[in-house]
């Protein structure tokens, strides 16, 4: 049997979905990153919070309402949605017409803020939450063991990245969005409601940072630092894949979980870096990021 | 007040001098990590443990004003440096207690000693505070990584699983625990069979646990703490490891973090520890004492700093002064022993030698409740739990 570098084939394959599940919490995070620049230009640092929310939300809704998985993986991101809404409403309204630094700083702000509170209430070690029963278990494929839950991941987070692509790229609605940012004025004129579109954008970006937080929880510890540890690393995906481009986002996020997945087997202690090291050399070259439009 | 004033002078009246005229003010700090990692295990319920000492050791009565106060150092040795320098200086701090994260209680211990003050370690483990940088007033009451190695290594060895693979936090504190570990297994006949260093801190463990897997090892150790650990474990349970026959066994976890896992995922993990709050009655009524003010059970951390400080201020009731070297000096004399951490010496080079303990995390069905959660495998003899003492470390020796 051939060997790749001394790493049976089997082995490789199976990092290799392991990548590709990690990529899926970096699509489904740098996407609503990317909708949230693309059309609002705000650089919403409070989005790691916000995944970190999604995660607690979920275990909240069992421990205090005893709703589970299921209706959480809607009701989760709605509340999130919601919450984003009214922190559009109250606070990032009123910034649209400063510099990107002040929405910057704002949300970093915020993501201090939500998260001392957290660890105020529910302490650092972090809560328990179970896999539902129906996603419990697993597959053997001969090369690895894959948790019934992982592959879920995948599912959820493909369908979710493209719809919302399909969404913005090729519906009215989105096509409605995209003219708002062009030219708010102008599409003002034509009788749409633009601070309403805004404000539910923003509200669905936010909303997609909850959806992963809740895929998160069965899986990692749910603690109030979640968000912060993955923020960075999402960040660095939406550099390279192109601040703004939907697509270039998906992709990125999947291409990296890859990339990160294959540096775990040859050169681990280089798993964490790989991607600041791929951010760098993008922005030497393409500067404008891999799927991003120069400007 | 009033009563103090009158204690204060009739006891005066009695001896000029001696042990008895006393009326000594204490000042405890308690330092350590209220907001980050360390903060469940250490964090305000260290202070609890420390103002229930006061309590305990029915301190006013015996005329010491105890005043306990407390800051965050942020896992940062910079500046927990600069909170014991001004609690010395300024504050007239007497004693520090806790100091988890072991970088900031090596800052700690030189910077106590230099002022000839107490440092009673309960948080932190290198087990440097007692080898290559000892310092003459440095107690270290609970446990260090040497304790948990070869708790946690000899058991695991000696019931079967030889063949060792290691998951390595990649900074000094996961190398050395690796390496401590690694020891004890060799030593009882075991064999270690790979390891994989892990950029710290890490989320996904996934794919350096399938390497772990495909190693044949019957042993994974976790050479990390805190979250990492705790990600580590859900997703061995997630990806089928443990229910394929490998065995996880925990170097550095608290029973905050079995808690945080629930039984459902750690069951069956072995770990080491001074302290369970159910091992008997008074074991249990403390920790009850303790969960009124904390809605929380107390970790070996919190259990340490109580005893540490009755320790310690019976000591200072002893000598009749806080001064470091004679404090520490007694205490090193004199051993101690109460309910919660039993027969205590502290040696030369300031190690307390107490028992440890081997524990199991129960099955969901044997657990019957939220912090029911372990049941005791073995006791690990104090002589054999800790390293053996360095001769340039005795501070004891003229």
């Amino acid at each position: 049997m051939f060997e790749l570098l001394g790493i049976p084939p089997q082995a490789l394959l199976g990092q290799l979905l392991l990548g590709l599940i990690n990529g899926s919490f970096y699509a489904v995070l740098s996407l609503g990153l990317a909708v949230i620049f693309g059309l609002l230009n705000i650089i919403n640092f409070a989005h790691g919070a916000l995944y970190m929310m999604g995660a607690f939300v979920a275990w909240m809704l069992l421990n205090y309402a005893g709703i589970g998985y299921w209706p959480a993986l809607i009701l989760a991101p709605l509340i999130v949605g919601v919450f984003g809404i009214v922190l559009e409403r109250l606070l990032l309204s009123r910034l649209y017409h400063l510099d990107h630094l002040y929405g910057l700083l704002l949300t970093f702000g915020l993501a201090l803020i939500i998260q001392g509170l957290f660890r105020n209430y529910y302490g650092i070690s972090g809560l328990p939450y179970r896999i539902p029963d129906a996603l419990a278990g697993g597959y053997n494929l001969g090369f690895m063991f894959l948790p019934k839950y992982r592959a879920w991941v995948v599912v959820a987070s493909l369908v979710v990245c493209f719809g919302t692509w399909f969404m913005i790229e090729k519906t009215r609605l989105g096509a409605y969005l995209r003219a708002a940012t062009e030219n708010p004025v102008l599409v003002g004129a034509f009788g749409v409601n633009v601070p309403l579109l805004i404000m539910l954008t923003y509200g669905f970006g936010v909303a997609l940072a909850g959806f992963a937080g809740v895929l998160a929880a069965p899986i990692y510890s749910v603690n109030p630092n979640m968000g912060a540890d993955l923020i960075i690393v999402v960040f660095a995906v939406v550099v390279i894949g192109g601040m703004g481009s939907i697509m270039g986002s998906i992709l990125t996020g999947y291409f990296l979980g890859l990339i990160e997945g294959l540096t775990r087997v040859f050169y681990p202690e280089g798993s964490a870096v790989v991607i600041f090291v791929i951010m760098a050399l993008v922005l030497l070259v393409k500067p404008e990021g891999l799927f991003g439009r120069a400007t | 007040m009033l009563r103090k004033l009158a204690l204060g002078t009739a006891l005066g009246a009695l001896a000029a001098g001696g042990a008895l005229a006393q009326d000594i003010d204490v000042k405890l700090g308690v330092l350590n990590d209220r907001s980050g990692v360390y903060a469940d295990l250490s964090g305000e319920g260290s202070v609890v443990a420390a103002r229930m000492a006061v309590e305990d050791f029915k301190a006013a009565e015996k005329g010491l004003n105890v005043e306990v106060i407390s800051a965050d150092h942020q896992n940062k040795p910079d500046v927990g440096s600069n909170i014991a320098r001004q609690w010395y200086d300024q504050d007239g701090v007497d004693v520090i207690v806790d100091v988890p994260t072991s970088s900031v209680a090596l800052a700690v211990a030189q910077i106590t000693a230099d002022k000839n003050k107490i440092f009673l370690a309960s948080g932190p483990g290198s087990t440097e505070l007692t080898r290559e940088q000892c310092q003459p007033t440095t107690i270290h009451w609970t446990y260090d990584t040497a304790a948990l190695a070869n708790g946690t290594g000899k058991a695991v060895t000696d019931a079967g699983g030889e063949k060792w693979f290691f998951l390595t936090a990649d900074y000094a504190f996961g190398h050395s625990l690796e390496e401590n570990t690694a020891r004890v297994v060799k030593e009882n006949g075991g064999e270690v069979v790979g390891s994989v260093d892990v950029p710290f801190p890490a989320t996904d463990f996934s794919s350096f646990l399938l390497q772990a897997q495909s190693s044949g090892a019957d042993v994974i150790g976790l050479a990390n703490a805190g979250g990492d650990t705790i990600n580590a474990i859900k997703q061995a349970s997630e990806f089928g490891i443990t229910q394929a026959g490998q065995k996880l066994a925990g170097l550095l976890i608290f029973i905050n973090d079995i808690h945080a896992l629930g039984a459902q995922t750690a069951q069956g993990l072995q770990m080491t520890s001074a302290f369970y709050w159910d091992t008997n009655d008074a074991t249990r009524d403390w920790s009850a004492r303790f969960e009124e003010q904390m809605d929380k059970k107390p970790s070996m951390v919190h259990a340490g700093v109580y005893s540490a400080v009755m320790d310690f201020l019976a000591a200072v009731e002893a000598t009749g002064t806080t001064d470091g070297d004679q404090v520490a000096a007694w205490m090193k004399q004199n051993p101690y022993e109460d309910a919660l951490m039993g027969k205590v010496q502290v040696r030369g080079d300031g190690r307390a030698v107490h028992d440890m303990y081997l524990f199991e995390v129960k099955t969901p069905e044997e657990s019957e409740g939220e912090w029911d959660l372990l049941k005791q495998v073995s006791t690990i003899p104090g002589d054999q739990a800790f390293l053996p003492m360095l001769d340039e470390c005795d501070f004891t020796k003229e």
